[in-house]
């Protein structure tokens, strides 16, 4: 019985740092991002899983970010591009590459459904073009600038 | 009998004649907001920058402020101006959400010494008030030299100053994994001089905070 017990706990450790591991050490390796504002429900959505977005929270490449009817989220990127997105929104990040020292990068995200505001950083400024906003019907090409965009989702 | 049937007919006709014209329910306001919506907006400084929108193999050009591009349901493009009514009303809320843009200060030292000048300590209170208004502060601190002195010894210099900087923002209750220091030496000169010219300028940290 107590054997018994002992593996059962050993197990759950187990299965506690394996969930560790795949939460904590991917989180650090491609941070391109940092959620600045979070109002209401807002989550994003990882390999599979679905992660409470506060603030503080990484943004990673090929993250979804996901806001409720309630909700909205503001998005410091590590080129100090900001995205912004208000209720009912899917955004997300398809592709984040920047060098610190060049400038030199590529951005690209999708806004599936919902409200948009964007403010482009380095990677704009450094290569028109670089940045790119699609959504479902639609591809933005980013010259250096401010802008907003609505998307109609297939819900909508 | 008859004559009345002719009345009630005249008068089902008089009903139908009057209901016809009503005015038929107002058509439904849903139909607009269906459309996918492109607003290029003015920088903070005041310019406007450039945006492309395609849509079905077609390129369009938004250059001017609030220059806007429809994409209707049925895949018109319609380019206009978008009124800051109308910007308000459909993007308040993701535009509030926008996240303060990182700034950056410059802080000057003593000769020699990691110690700030009294003027830069005044800027150093209203870093802390940059800081302190910001959700989830991030902080890089990045130490420099004039050129007096040998390279490793403004390398260590350099670093001292960006390290003082942070001991000063940890004892003010910032937390110190949010911020990152590092000492360029007199590698990156603010003001180009000769090697051993003294020059203020040069002896500085510069503090980004986003």
């Amino acid at each position: 019985m107590a054997g018994r017990r002992r593996v059962k706990v050993l197990l759950l450790q187990m299965v506690v740092l394996g969930f560790l591991l795949v939460v904590t050490v991917p989180a650090r390796a491609q941070d391109v991002g940092q959620i600045k504002v979070s109002k209401g429900t807002v989550s994003i959505e990882r390999a599979g899983q679905r992660l409470p977005a506060g603030v503080g929270v990484k943004v990673q490449p090929a993250d979804v970010v996901r806001t409720g009817p309630d909700g909205s989220v503001g998005i410091l990127f590590a080129d100090a591009s900001l995205l912004s997105a208000g209720p009912n929104s899917v955004l997300a990040i398809d592709k984040f590459v920047f060098d610190s020292t060049t400038n030199q990068g590529a951005f690209e995200s999708t806004l599936q459904k919902g409200t948009l505001s964007a403010v482009s950083g380095k990677i704009a400024k450094q290569s028109p073009d670089a940045m790119k906003v699609r959504t479902p019907v639609a591809v933005l090409g980013v010259r250096g600038t401010e802008f907003v965009v609505r998307a109609m989702g297939p819900g909508d | 009998m008859t004559a009345r049937a002719v009345v009630g007919i005249l008068g089902l006709l008089v009903l139908f004649g009057c209901a016809r014209p009503a005015p038929p329910p107002p058509a439904p306001v849903a139909k607009p907001t269906r459309d996918d919506l492109v607003v290029l907006l003015p920088d903070q400084d005041g310019k406007t920058g450039a945006l492309t929108v395609t849509h079905g193999g077609t390129e369009r050009v938004l250059d001017t402020p609030r220059a806007s591009a429809r994409i209707t349901e049925e895949g018109r493009v319609e380019t206009g101006t978008a009124t800051p009514e109308e910007i308000q009303r459909v993007f308040g809320d993701a535009l509030a959400a926008q996240p303060p843009r990182p700034v950056s200060f410059l802080l000057y030292f003593l000769e020699g010494k990691a110690d700030l000048t009294p003027e830069s300590q005044v800027v150093l209170q209203q870093v802390f008030a940059e800081i302190a208004r910001r959700p989830s502060p991030e902080i890089v601190i990045i130490g420099h030299t004039d050129r007096v002195g040998t390279v490793p010894d403004n390398d260590r210099l350099s670093l001292q100053r960006a390290e003082k900087v942070r001991d000063d923002f940890v004892k003010r209750g910032i937390a110190a994994d949010q911020i990152q220091v590092a000492g360029r030496g007199e590698r990156e000169p603010l003001v180009p001089t000769d090697d051993e010219v003294a020059e203020p300028r040069n002896r500085r940290v510069e503090i980004s905070v986003r």
